[in-house]
């Protein structure tokens, strides 16, 4: 399937296409949305991390000048025991209700119980203020270790472990167990020369993007409903809100404005329904907007984890098993990422005998969301730490232990599935062979770590239209929200195919109604996927055009060929058109054109990082400054290098944060005490070196050009290398995150 | 033949067994197959002839849609495995 | 409702009234009353500089200012910023250095960096850095965006 062709654009860097919207504020995102006669929404949340909703009054706040309309969860039509089928799961509708607005139970601090619609903000916050709410406050449960114990609080009396189709008797905040087993890992530990066991904690994290949720919903007269917002996908949003309010997609237009950031927190839907609820209350068209607290407080986090790792080796360093139990908060309903840290935690190692087990457990923090990669990097921490620890012990050089035991295509993950082409044995030798790696560093306090992460991506479908325009360029109509160029990155493919420039290509993320169905922008997809039904449409184009040329030539279409943007003729007459004249005469030989393509695509082909970190640690204040820091990635193919960079970069600082800094802090009540920017302390770029992205590219034979997603593989490595580093630098293993100043002062004995 | 692994958790349905081999040239085929051999099996993989929710199921490596009209080759790798949305992780339930 | 005041100011260059309540901030006033949406509010208590403008040559954040407190200044925004066929040279070095990713936070850092670039033309990168700490990206990692500054400020 691979195209093994010179490329002429693909690997260039042209100026991403919404690039002049984007730095003269231009641009519209979800919040810059406006209407004539527009109202305010503002929601209510709970005061409570676990509470029973005894009554909710709202005559207050309905009485206050300005206030239209108010809802609660009486207003969301009772969603019984129905599985919704979302595209990329099914899930059970009343926890999605009930996440929109509580109806029983406040699972957290911050779950949303009311909103009010108002003719300005002011109001409607205010108005929130007026709505007499009575709890019954219930102890909360707020660590999952905690929440598996048999006598703990349950969240929800109905929850029984699952364990693939099997449902255990007694309820439980464990709503289910997975396990993935392969050879015989007693047999394997016998076999080990050298065992190391740790365990791990990681803090709830969240994506930290810089624009909060937003949502205006409008209803027609004739009952169509349509909901401009940021989203990471706009059917997604469809089929969520079809859902919770049981309404037909087809009376739902769903428009998404430009997105301010979502690394998987905005697939999820909150104040959307919210919002088309108002609406329909009122009449009237009406924003929803969160603050930063609202995004803290009530929309996904990433979760907290406990981790147990345990794995062998031969004193030659060859794995000889490994077992890991990995145990997730959810969050308030069933959900966490744990599926996908069990799949990732052993893939950068050819392992014969592995057990793993995992718990998604719920707990009174936030629903958790996916955040870039959900799961992996919890689990890399455990089991990168880990590597190390067996290489130190062993007097191996740890990226040596690592190619050792590198999976590489056949090798069977501990999930099952065998690897097809993969980069992981690329990505170590390429970290092995930066300078960085052979750079001195021997002052005191100071460090070097490395630790490679998987990824597996995904494919999912996409839809693409491409529209001929007489001048020689391309309308390019997508549905995958551009997060971060992806409008450059597939428009780029279609360019490719048809050998014109990337810049006579005007790609179009549009609405619901206009574009083929298109999973969300996420799990890495965007650029592989979308792009791939970008290179199907304009091979439809294509096609279509040689028979035009045929027409235009009067022979037949076998006759005519197309290399270099030129069509010529072959056998027999020496025919020649490029593209752009041909495209001046549509109008004669038939009409317009307009291709389409269409995936869904199984081969996302893996992708595989190793980072190298250099840190110092300040023995006063227990802080870790990061030095350097190289990151190299696996991207199958770079179709613009400069936005694969931008991932790889973005990915490694997310990470750092991740490592050093960044956790939900709750009191005993359940309280998150540092829910704003000042207190969550995200990295800002006085924290941080230039970051090295090194691209390596071993081609995806799924894909035509050999891309595999970049997205989301860069966060997994650092929590893990910067751990190394760190004891590297003082000789003392981090095993809780984040890795903050009090952890090492404490760690270090100073505390 | 096509080879199902069996996930560890319903290997007490099947004694233990790792793989099976079972004809079947689609995944309806191959589950009502395994279900005359192994009962019980099509109740844990199957719910009103549909794949469960919150199962993948992955064909030679690949993740498949999840339909049991997916047709398999004669020498086909099964795995049926906990779904996962990438960028969203598929609620198990 | 509060009683709204009558406001005067000058707006990239033009004078511009408006009305607004006094709990209103410069940033509410921008964005709702004006349909100025280039500043973005990403936390509404000067933690991200999503919101920066520069209000009598200075650099704010617009979400802890008022709007009735710009009555007589002079308030530059990023819709000010290019000529109507050319760009100024930092946006053009966002552009070449593909400094941003989702946007959201391009406005902020191009105001900053443009009040940096004015106190001092010729910053090291520390100094780029240190500036620049008041706004917050979480796509970049800062690397592309600490370039294109220290681009724009050797192309000034």
């Amino acid at each position: 399937m691979l195209e093994n062709k010179e490329h002429k654009v693909i690997g260039t860097r042209p100026i991403r296409h919404d690039g002049v919207d984007k730095v003269t504020g231009r641009a519209l995102y979800g919040a810059d949305f406006q209407a004539a006669g527009l109202l305010h929404g503002r929601v209510l949340r709970s005061p409570h991390a676990h509470a029973r909703i005894i009554s909710i009054d709202t005559s207050r706040a309905e009485a206050l000048p300005g206030v239209k309309g108010i809802v609660t969860a009486k207003d969301i039509p009772d969603a019984g025991d129905k599985i919704a089928d979302l595209g990329e799961g099914a899930v059970n509708l009343k926890y999605l209700c009930d996440n929109i607005l509580a109806s029983d139970k406040v699972l957290y601090k911050g779950h949303a119980v009311a909103a009010v619609a108002a003719t300005n903000p002011h109001i409607a916050e205010e108005a929130c203020t007026l709505i007499d709410v009575e709890y019954e406050v219930l102890p909360p449960v707020l660590e999952v270790r905690q929440a598996m114990e048999p006598d703990a609080p349950l969240l929800h009396e109905h929850i029984r472990t699952t364990s693939l189709g099997e449902t255990a008797e007694e309820p439980s905040n464990v709503a289910s167990h997975i396990q993935h087993k392969l050879g015989d890992p007693e047999k394997g530990f016998a076999a080990a020369d050298i065992v190391v066991e740790r365990e791990f904690i990681t803090g709830t994290v969240h994506q930290g993007y810089i624009e909060p949720h937003n949502a205006t919903a409008h209803y027609n007269a004739d009952g169509q409903l349509t909901i401009w917002c940021s989203t990471q996908g706009a059917f997604t949003v469809r089929e969520q809100v079809a859902e919770i309010l049981q309404y037909p997609i087809s009376k739902i237009k769903v428009v998404p404005m430009e997105i301010g950031g979502g690394f998987g927190g905005k697939i999820s839907v909150y104040i959307k329904p919210v919002a088309a609820l108002l609406a329909k209350k009122t009449g009237k068209p009406v924003k929803v907007l969160m603050n930063r607290s609202d995004v803290f407080e009530g929309t996904g986090p990433t979760p907290a984890s406990f981790i147990r790792v345990k794995m062998g080796a031969t004193k030659e360093g060859k794995i000889t098993a490994a077992e890991a139990y990995l145990a997730f908060e959810a969050g308030a309903y069933p959900g966490s990422p744990v599926g996908p840290g069990a799949m990732c935690i052993f893939a950068p190692y050819n392992i014969e005998h592995v057990i793993i087990d995992g718990y998604d457990v719920v707990v009174n923090k936030p629903k958790t969301a996916p955040y870039r990669a959900p799961g992996a990097p919890n689990a890399a921490f455990g089991s990168e730490t880990v590597v190390d620890e067996i290489a130190e012990k062993l007097g191996i050089d740890p990226l040596e232990i690592r190619l050792l035991n590198a999976a590489k295509e056949g090798d069977r993950r501990a999930d099952g599935p065998v690897h097809p082409r993969i980069g992981c044995i690329e990505t170590v030798e390429a970290a092995k062979a930066h300078p960085h790696y052979t750079a001195p560093n021997g002052k005191k306090h100071h460090g070097r770590g490395v630790a490679s992460g998987y990824w597996f991506n995904i494919g999912l479908e996409s839809s693409v239209t491409i529209n001929v325009n007489s001048d020689g360029t391309i309308n390019l109509i997508e549905g995958s929200t551009d997060i971060g160029g992806t409008r450059a990155s597939i428009a780029m493919q279609a360019a490719e195919v048809l050998g014109i420039s990337a810049e006579s290509v005007n790609p179009s993320v549009v609405d619901t109604n206009s574009v083929g169905y298109t999973a969300v922008t996420g799990g890495s997809r965007t650029t592989y996927a979308t792009g791939y039904a970008a290179y199907e449409a304009a091979q439809d184009v294509k096609r279509q055009m040689i028979a035009r040329a045929a027409i235009l030539w009067e022979v037949d279409e076998a006759n005519v060929q197309f290399a270099d943007g030129e069509f010529s003729s072959i056998n027999g007459k020496e025919e020649q058109i490029s593209f752009r004249d041909l495209c001046g005469r549509l109008g004669e030989t038939g009409g317009p054109i307009v291709g389409s393509g269409t995936v869904n695509p199984g081969g996302a082909g893996g992708a595989y990082a190793t980072h190298v970190v250099d840190v110092a640690v300040d023995e006063e204040t227990g802080k870790v400054d990061i030095l350097r820091y190289t990151a190299v990635q696996d991207a199958g193919k770079a179709i613009h290098p400069s936005y694969v960079e931008g991932q790889i970069q973005g990915g490694a600082v997310q990470g750092i944060g991740w490592a050093l800094n960044e956790e939900y802090i709750y009191n005993d009540e359940g309280t998150m005490t540092n829910a704003s920017f000042l207190d969550y302390r995200m990295p800002t770029c006085l924290d941080l070196p230039m970051i090295d992205a090194v691209i390596v590219e071993v081609p995806n034979p799924g894909h035509p050009y050999g891309v595999r997603g970049v997205g989301e593989v860069p966060i997994v490595p650092p929590m893990a290398a910067i751990a190394n580093a760190i004891y590297d630098a003082i000789g003392i293993r981090m095993t809780e995150l984040p890795m903050s100043p009090d952890r090492l002062l404490k760690a270090m004995g100073k505390i | 033949m096509p080879i199902v692994a069996i996930p560890s958790l319903l290997r007490n349905l099947t004694n233990g067994e790792e793989s099976i081999t079972v004809p079947g040239t689609t995944i309806r085929e191959v589950i009502d197959n395994l279900e005359v051999r192994y009962p019980g099996m099509k109740a844990r993989l199957c719910e009103d002839d549909r794949i469960k929710p919150g199962l993948a199921v992955y064909i030679n490596g690949l993740l498949t849609r999840g339909s049991i009209l997916e047709s398999v080759d004669a020498d086909a790798e099964i795995h049926f495995l906990p779904a996962i949305g990438g960028g969203m992780a598929a609620p198990s339930h | 409702m509060a009683r709204r005041s009558h406001v005067q100011t000058t707006i990239n260059g033009e004078t511009v009234e408006f009305l607004c309540e006094p709990r209103q901030s410069l940033l509410e006033v921008l964005r709702d009353e004006l349909h100025l949406t280039g500043a973005k509010e990403g936390c509404n208590n000067g933690n991200c500089g999503a919101c920066s403008v520069i209000l009598d040559g200075r650099l704010v954040n617009s979400c802890l200012v008022l709007g009735v407190e710009t009555e007589g200044k002079s308030v530059e925004t990023i819709e000010g910023l290019a000529a109507p066929d050319k760009l100024h040279p930092i946006q053009d070095a966002f552009l070449e250095n593909a400094a941003l990713q989702c946007g959201i936070c391009t406005p902020g850092f191009i105001m900053s960096a443009k009040a940096l670039l004015e106190q001092n033309p010729n910053p090291t990168e520390h100094e780029v850095r240190y500036w620049l700490a008041g706004n917050l990206c979480r796509c970049t990692g800062y690397d592309k965006i600490v370039r294109a500054v220290l681009d724009a400020a050797a192309a000034e």
